[in-house]
């Protein structure tokens, strides 16, 4: 019983970075662009459809992209943390910055919604890049 | 870029849908398994948002 829960906490060695970095960097700049680069279409093209409809739906919704604020605890929490999850989208998040996309904070069901859908597009970009480091360091098929 | 104006409920079930394809594709390992756990992701977040509805409109009055 000890053996099995010393495995379980057993670290896996970390991959050369040559071996996982292109995919998971291609992975952040498109969504499911890790995936085409690892051959595998199918899921790298449902990740592509998942998060830019998510994130284009947040746009249309009049939601907000965060911008890193400090000061209290709780609104560096938010705004970076909001930051970031919109910054993981990529590209789309490049090109709405490029278009000059700026969404003043304004009260609203639809509006709310829209900018969780626009984190919550980045969040799910990072679970894909995760997915695509273990692809390319070999523990996932 | 044109605006849409969805209700709670259109929100929600948008959200449920990309965010199950997404756990689906990342969280089993062969197409199967992928499938059913995502179509399970998207039945629990309908179930939630229907309890949770009608929590929210019970506690309301």
């Amino acid at each position: 019983m000890m053996m099995a829960a010393k495995q379980k906490t057993e670290k896996l060695p970390m991959p050369p970075l040559n071996l996982w970095l292109p995919a998971v960097a291609l992975g952040w700049l498109v969504p499911g662009g890790g995936h085409f680069l690892l051959k595998r279409n199918g899921r790298g093209a449902l990740i592509l459809f998942s998060v830019a409809s998510m994130f284009l739906f947040g746009i249309m919704m009049g939601g907000i992209l965060f911008q890193p604020k400090t000061g209290g605890l709780l609104e560096m929490i938010i705004y970076c943390g909001g930051f970031l999850g919109d910054l993981a989208s990529g590209i789309f998040y490049v090109f709405a910055i490029w278009m000059g996309y700026a969404q003043p904070d304004v009260a609203g069901a639809v509006h709310d919604y829209g900018t969780k859908f626009l984190v919550t597009a980045g969040l799910l970009n990072v679970l894909a890049m995760v997915d695509a480091f273990d692809i390319a360091a070999g523990r996932k098929n | 870029m044109p605006k849409v104006n969805l209700s709670h409920f259109e929100a929600a079930l948008l959200f449920a849908l990309f965010t199950s394809i997404v756990l689906g594709i990342v969280s089993r390992k062969t197409d199967r398994d992928r499938l059913e756990y995502g179509l399970r992701c998207f039945g629990w977040f309908v179930v939630a948002l229907f309890a949770i509805g009608w929590a929210m409109r019970l506690g309301h009055g």
